[in-house]
């Protein structure tokens, strides 16, 4: 059993389980901390680095998403600073890969393109890196165009801790790092994909879509993890 | 009171963002006596006026001739926006930069033409390797966003500068939108 | 084995020993292995056996001297004389002058302030020890500190030694070693780890290659001892592929151990069981952070998670593990035979003992040094180093590889410690120390080691993936001579929020080299972008007109 503890986010008075973190203990109570690696029912990386918070009397910044709550914490999730590292850091997805809004099947319904709404991103004043990435459409009913992958390693993580068959994983380092599916196979040859489409359906981006979905069209359907969530949160 | 010049421009774009601005409709009848349009694809002018107030620059910089244009107009424009993904981001012209200019031009030219094949040259500017971002070879001081943007979202700029505020457009509009 | 057992296997292998009047050993280091020692031990055991002298003299492999640049090395005991630069060739003169003056052409001074002014701790034996052999060891004492722990001393006292010694981690933060240990043999669970990190992925170093080439059985006993204060059963030393002989020393040590029981179940008939094993890198410089590490040897993608939770709570498969550097638990054995207060009246208040550098650059004598904790960096370059050859003047040394920072010549004369290198803002980090004279652009330099980070990070983290192919265009566009003004703002606020936001220790230190060469150096950027010029000469400089 996990003691209770209570903390401040923000100046308000809050409690929490010690075994929760940060960012659950702020959503409960209706606190907003940006996110994008992070998803309900998946384990989490603290990869993407957009839930950092400020932590009274901790010089570094720590990411919401893994950071459990402590007794007496004093959790700060809004100033100049983090703002200012937010915004960088999805600049930073835009310039990597080659993010063309306007014909993505995901168009409107884009987790990556709504975060840059919400952080008020008008432009990239970035180096843009126009990588050559490629796109893989033998998979019967999916495709993944790499271009639009922002490493969140959601896919991965769905397939392998939901659905259980480890078909995607990332290969290579630094901006060379992409998503494959087996060892780096055509996904439509995949011995190991049950062709669930939770990987599509998790993906926050037009990277993973549904085949002959047009611009705009592809809306993502991931409800079924909060359902998962939600039945683990009640056999705690 | 003084009218504001106004000039809009055309690099490499579609002209949706034209269009979009002509969407503003009879609103622009409203704004028409704070405003003189001196240089656009919509009037006849031929040279780029001294001193404009304000110039909305649609398309990506993409071959010699946006860039030195772009220089140019920068020089002698007060508040400059990049209007549209294009401008803004370089977009769908900035595809190629994955692939440099020389395959799209062998594309384009070479490959199609059994008969004849050849990339002109006379009379048109060469392609830049890298298809550029309006930002990132001028100062640009406002940024809207969108493919188009929609009209509502362009007379709010544009009205908001007419009474010198400085326009804000997070949240009304998006990349891609 | 028991202590008596022990022993007495010492006495008869000094027994051994001393039967020869004379021993010649011949560095089989990397370097020296690289320069044909292997042929120059074979050349003199054919000299030897020759001259029919094979029952008064020894021929036998030994470690490293430190000079590399003057190898490849031979001494010769119990006279004492280092010869450099030997060939097979010499082989004859070498065994035949055994009675009388030493070779004059090939005699290295061992007077020089090179070897004068070093502080042998981790290095002690100097190399005369035969690596490959537990014999050689045990003569000189080896594992009897391990054998007295284990059967007179309890956990906390191994730990109360460690702390009253102030040994700070060698892997670069010098983060407290009895702090790490007290915390995992607290740690609750009953399976406990202890790793060994030989990873050593900096460009430039090579200390911890040494270490574990020269004295793999020094590292082991002081894992050994280290498994037996924190309550662990099993062990790893994680080496990198690229070190074949380090890999092959250990294992051959770990089977020598074994079959002398000195690992295995109830070792020296105490409850006290330890398995050792080693395992191989694949050569990423972020499979040295030690959650990489430890996803390495589970087998998974080497890339780092957030801590806490930290190795010594929650590390391999789940259980408490401690982790140090080679360097570290070479410290240990010493520490716990001469005494903590011995240890540490070398060094500094607050860094304590010595630190092993591998010397590199412009510089008279390259190869691995170690000095007390406190020398300034000036002794270390001009007296043990020999200064800057070709009459060049000295710019900057370069302390900590990828993640630390250039100093510049008005801090020569500040004593080297963890406190006042980071002051300076670089670190002491693992060991490496590259010298610069003034033929070094330090855009280059910063260009160099991003490189270096963009192609190690293993991308996880944004900042650090995307953030370092940013700094490394920015820096080639300012090398280029191309870049503007605002490239430069652009470059430091990217320093600023890598710095700041990376998940890890790789991301975090990435921007530490432009950051201390814009410190000092700022000009030589300014130069490269208002003048168009490099001034050291080395980058090309675009004159076109800028392409874009
Ligand atoms: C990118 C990165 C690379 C590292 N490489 C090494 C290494 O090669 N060897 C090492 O001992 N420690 C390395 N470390 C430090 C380890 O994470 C860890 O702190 C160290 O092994 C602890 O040992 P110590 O307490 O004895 O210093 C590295 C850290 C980072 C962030
Ligand atoms: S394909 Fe989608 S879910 Fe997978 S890593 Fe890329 S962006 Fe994330
Ligand atoms: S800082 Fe770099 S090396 Fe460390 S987790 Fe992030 S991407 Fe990986
Ligand atoms: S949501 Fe926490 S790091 Fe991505």
């Amino acid at each position: 059993m996990s003691r209770v503890a209570t903390l401040k986010i923000n100046g308000q008075d809050v409690s929490g389980r010690e075994d929760e973190t940060i960012l659950e203990v702020a959503r409960e109570n209706g606190i907003p901390i940006p996110t994008l690696c992070q998803i309900e029912g998946l384990s989490n990386v603290g990869a993407c680095r957009l839930c950092l918070v400020e932590v009274t009397g901790i010089s570094k910044l720590l990411p919401a998403c893994t950071t459990r709550v402590a007794e007496g914490m004093e959790v700060r999730t809004e100033s100049d600073r983090l703002t200012h590292y937010r915004r960088m850091a999805v600049e930073m997805l835009f310039a990597e890969g080659n993010h063309i809004c306007s014909v993505c099947v995901s168009n409107g319904h884009c987790e990556l393109q709504g975060m840059a709404v919400a952080l008020g991103i008008d432009h990239i004043h970035l180096p843009y890196l126009a990588p050559r990435r490629g796109v893989d459409a033998s998979h019967e009913r999916f495709t993944f165009d790499a271009n639009r992958c922002i490493l969140c390693t959601r896919c991965v993580r769905v397939c392998d801790e939901i659905e259980g068959a480890h078909t995607w994983d990332v290969m290579g380092r630094g901006v060379g790092s992409v998503v494959i599916t087996d060892l780096n196979e055509r996904w439509g040859d995949s011995p190991t994909c049950t062709s669930c489409g939770k990987c599509v359906q998790t993906c926050p981006t037009g990277a993973l879509f549904i085949k002959g979905s047009a611009v705009g069209e592809m809306t993502k359907r991931n409800t079924f993890l909060t359902y998962i969530a939600q039945m683990r949160g009640n056999l705690k | 009171m003084t009218r504001k010049t106004i000039a809009t421009v055309w690099l490499d774009g579609c002209s949706g963002c034209h269009m979009s601005f002509l969407d503003i409709d009879h609103r622009l009848l409203d704004i028409a006596d704070m405003i003189e349009l001196v240089y656009s694809p919509l009037v006849d002018r031929k040279d780029f006026p001294e001193s404009v107030d304000i110039t909305l620059i649609e398309g990506s910089v993409s071959n010699q001739a946006d860039l030195d244009k772009i220089r140019h107009i920068r020089a002698h424009t007060r508040t400059l926006i990049s209007l549209g993904d294009c401008a803004v981001t370089g977009n769908v012209p900035a595809l190629r930069n994955t692939i440099g200019a020389e395959p799209v031009l062998q594309r384009a030219y070479m490959e199609p033409d059994m008969l004849n094949p050849q990339i002109p040259t006379i009379g048109v500017p060469p392609l830049l390797p890298v298809v550029r971002a309006v930002h990132t070879v001028v100062r640009v001081d406002v940024f809207i966003p969108g493919c188009p943007p929609s009209a509502d979202t362009i007379f709010n700029a544009l009205s908001d500068l007419l009474n010198d505020r400085q326009p804000s457009v997070a949240g009304k509009t998006r990349f891609g939108a | 084995m028991n202590p008596e057992e022990l022993h007495s296997l010492a006495e008869e292998r000094r027994e051994a020993l001393d039967q020869f009047q004379h021993r010649v050993v011949v560095c089989t280091g990397t370097a020296c292995q690289a320069a044909q020692s292997q042929k120059i031990i074979e050349a003199l055991d054919g000299v030897v056996k020759e001259r029919g002298i094979n029952g008064r003299c020894a021929v036998s492999a030994g470690g490293c001297r430190g000079l590399c640049s003057a190898g490849p090395m031979v001494a010769v005991e119990p006279t004492d004389v280092l010869y450099q630069g030997v060939t097979p060739d010499d082989a004859a003169s070498i065994i035949d002058s055994l009675e009388s003056e030493p070779v004059k052409a090939l005699t290295c001074d061992t007077s020089a302030p090179f070897f004068t002014r070093q502080k042998r701790v981790v290095l002690e034996y100097e190399g005369r020890l035969n690596p490959e052999s537990i014999d050689d060891y045990i003569a000189a004492g080896g594992f009897s500190t391990f054998v007295r722990v284990l059967t007179e001393m309890t956990s906390s006292d191994v730990i109360e030694q460690i702390r009253q010694s102030g040994l700070g981690g060698r892997g670069g933060a010098g983060y407290s070693t009895a702090l790490k240990w007290s915390t995992v043999a607290k740690a609750l669970g009953t399976a406990k780890y202890v790793i060994c990190n030989g990873d050593e992925g900096d460009p430039g170093a090579f200390m911890d290659r040494s270490v574990m080439e020269d004295y793999p059985f020094k590292v082991l006993e002081g894992m050994m001892i280290a498994a037996f204060a924190v309550g662990a059963q099993e062990g790893f030393v994680y080496v990198r592929a690229e070190y074949p002989l380090a890999v092959k020393r250990l294992k051959q040590a770990i089977r020598q151990a074994e079959k002398y029981s000195l690992l295995g179940n109830n070792i020296c008939g105490t409850s006290f069981s330890l398995k050792l094993d080693v395992r191989l890198g694949a050569g990423a410089f972020v499979c040295g952070e030690e959650t990489a590490l430890i996803a390495s040897i589970e087998g998974k993608r080497g890339s780092p998670r957030p801590r806490p939770p930290y190795p010594a709570e929650s590390g391999l498969w789940g259980c408490p593990t401690l982790i140090n550097n080679v360097e570290t638990y070479a410290n240990v054995v010493p520490i716990l035979r001469e005494g903590a207060e011995w240890f540490a009246g070398i060094g500094t208040e607050r860094s304590k003992g010595t630190k092993v550098f591998a010397l590199s650059g412009a510089i008279v004598n390259t190869g691995l040094i170690e000095v007390p904790m406190g020398i300034t960096l000036r002794e270390i370059i001009y007296d043990i180093g020999g200064g800057i050859p070709d009459g060049k003047r000295f710019k900057a040394v370069q302390t900590g590889g990828p993640s630390g920072g250039c100093i510049p010549e008005q801090y020569l004369d500040m004593p080297v410690d963890y406190q006042s290198l980071a002051q300076v803002g670089s670190i002491m980090g693992s060991g490496g120390m590259i010298v610069m004279d003034e033929s070094s652009c330090m855009v280059d330099v910063a260009k160099f080691f991003m490189e270096f980070c963009m192609t190690e990070s293993c991308g996880k983290c944004i900042p650090c993936r995307v953030g370092t192919a940013q700094m490394y265009r920015l820096l080639d566009k300012i090398s280029q001579g191309r870049a503007r003004l605002q490239d430069l703002e652009v470059l430091e606020e990217l320093c600023d929020m890598v710095k700041h936001t990376s998940l890890c220790g790789l991301g975090q230190a990435a921007p530490n080299p432009i950051l201390s060469t814009l410190r000092y150096f700022r000009e030589e950027y300014l130069a490269h972008i208002v003048d168009h010029v490099c001034p050291a000469g080395v980058c090309k400089i675009a004159h076109e007109e800028i392409a874009l």
